[in-house]
């Protein structure tokens, strides 16, 4: 026996032939009782009418499963106004997934908790959006959203639930940060994500209220491990991620594009990433094909995996397996072309864009948009909710 | 090999409880062992699955050991190998102990 005993998931090989799905995230429905500025959502939102059926669901884990999917993500939107989530549940934990419930915790209630718990679930991540009422519940767009949550998280806690908190992170509540470590360690959460928001969806609209300075990200990196000095490894487990906008080498994207993750969005197409729907690309639908045939012969997640797609720096870059060129979405939002080098590497001839971007943050001169629904979609074609209150 | 200091934080007597923040199963795509968490999976090599079935929050480490024995009559002396899983599984909080 050697002390080789531990394989991290993500650092699967994604050079060998095609892996498994190993991450499927669910996005149930695109539905969401909050409106947060920074939701990663498509601002074109699918109508909640062509949503998979309980069955068709039910269908694509099995199928994920059999090829050796483990991890499964109920997301959205707010996966808890699917009325048949405990159903979902029960039916992909039977399968021996380990099942994650990601949600705003807006609909939660004590007796819900238990049932999902009876039918398996086995963790719930809570998003919260500030340490303090005030502040959650502005950007949040939706009054009592933070003692809904913070009640519900103590429920979580007190019903035996491993319980992630996610906070995502912007110039609006940053300055917050040691207060959310107070709140976190409160509320006795096991991991922690304090996650600058990243920019597509609802938060590339919104990017100038939302990115921070480079000198706020120091201050509040020093403030998290001065916080973490003092835990002496006890309480919550804070994983700290900074906006890619500030470094100099892009994230390894998902893994690799078709390496590790597999999304599924309401109306049941499949994506490598939850964002993927916005490039040139035609992707399948889980209605038409198995999750077998997707994953291992569809054209579209097949593009972008290996180097063969590469255009320079990056095909002969010395980095290439380890970021595997960065984001697409990301380099189609920012250049128009979905091949090119993640603008935030330093080597991309677009590197300017998001330097431009960082300059710009500084000074917003458009109105922040709060994400709108489909409901409110019928009654205000460009909806600005009033968010005086946030303080920037 | 474990090291005496690793091995002697460790007590024959003691029962070690797999942590209920991680679920620990067989995955067949894997063909291995795995402990599951929040978004995240562990792969167990082959010795390391084969101590994690036996935890069941009554077996000692003792006891562990000896039924580890009689599984692998030819493996030699266990107890360091099991020792030295045990304390990094408590260290990474993948197990309990009373």
């Amino acid at each position: 026996m050697t002390n080789q005993h531990v394989t991290d998931i993500s650092k699967q090989d994604s050079s060998a032939i095609v892996g498994p799905p190993l991450w499927l995230l669910a996005e149930l429905t695109y539905d969401c009782p909050l409106h947060c500025p920074y939701c990663s959502n498509p601002t074109q939102l699918t109508e909640t009418k062509n949503e998979l059926t309980t069955q068709q669901w039910c269908e694509v884990f099995s199928e994920a499963r059999d090829m050796g999917a483990v991890q499964l993500g109920f997301s959205g939107g707010e996966p808890l106004l699917r009325k048949d989530l405990e159903e979902l549940v029960k039916h992909s934990r039977g399968l021996g997934f380990y099942t994650n419930l990601i949600t705003s915790g807006i609909g939660l209630t004590e007796k819900r908790i238990a049932k999902l718990k009876e039918a398996g679930l086995d963790h719930i991540q809570i998003s919260f959006q500030g340490a303090d009422p005030e502040l959650n519940d502005a950007i949040a767009g939706r009054g009592n959203a933070y003692q809904q949550k913070f009640n519900m998280a103590k429920s979580v806690k007190a019903q035996g639930y491993p319980m992630v908190l996610n906070f995502v992170l912007s110039k609006q509540n940053l300055d917050q940060i040691a207060d959310i470590m107070r709140l976190s360690c409160e509320l006795e959460a096991d991991y922690v994500e304090l996650a600058t928001a990243q920019y597509y969806g609802w938060a590339y609209k919104n990017r100038d209220h939302l990115l921070p300075s480079r000198e706020q990200l120091v201050e509040a990196e020093r403030i998290v491990n001065e916080f973490r000095d003092e835990q002496q490894g006890k309480g919550p487990h804070f994983i700290f991620v900074t906006p890619d906008y500030f470094e100099t080498r892009p994230k390894a994207c998902m893994n690799g594009w078709g390496s590790t993750f597999l999304t599924v969005t309401p109306d049941g197409s499949a994506l490598p990433c939850h964002s993927a729907k916005m490039l040139p690309l035609t992707f399948p639908n889980v209605k038409d094909k198995s999750i077998a045939d997707i994953w291992q012969k569809d054209f579209s997640f097949d593009y972008f995996r290996g180097d063969d797609w590469m255009p320079q720096p990056c095909k002969g870059c010395d980095e290439k397996e380890k970021d595997f060129g960065g984001c697409r979405c990301q380099a189609f939002m920012m250049t128009g072309d979905m091949h090119k080098t993640d603008p935030v590497c330093s080597k991309s001839e677009d590197h300017h864009l998001v330097q431009q971007a960082i300059a710009s943050a500084t000074n917003p001169t458009k109105e922040i948009v709060m994400r709108v629904n489909e409901k409110a979609m019928k009654h205000a074609k460009n909806a600005k909710l009033n968010i005086a209150r946030i303080k920037v | 090999m474990s090291t005496p200091t690793a091995a002697s934080t460790i007590s024959p007597t003691m029962t070690p409880l797999l942590n209920p923040m991680f679920r620990f199963q067989w995955e067949k795509a894997q063909d291995c062992f795995v402990l599951l968490f929040p978004e995240g999976m562990v792969k167990l090599n082959g010795g390391a699955g084969e101590i994690m079935q036996l935890i069941d929050g009554n077996k000692n480490v003792e006891q562990i050991t000896d039924s580890l024995q009689s599984k692998f009559p030819d493996a030699g002396n266990l107890a360091p190998d099991v020792n030295e899983f045990i304390t990094t599984a408590i260290e990474k909080k993948w197990l309990y102990h009373d």
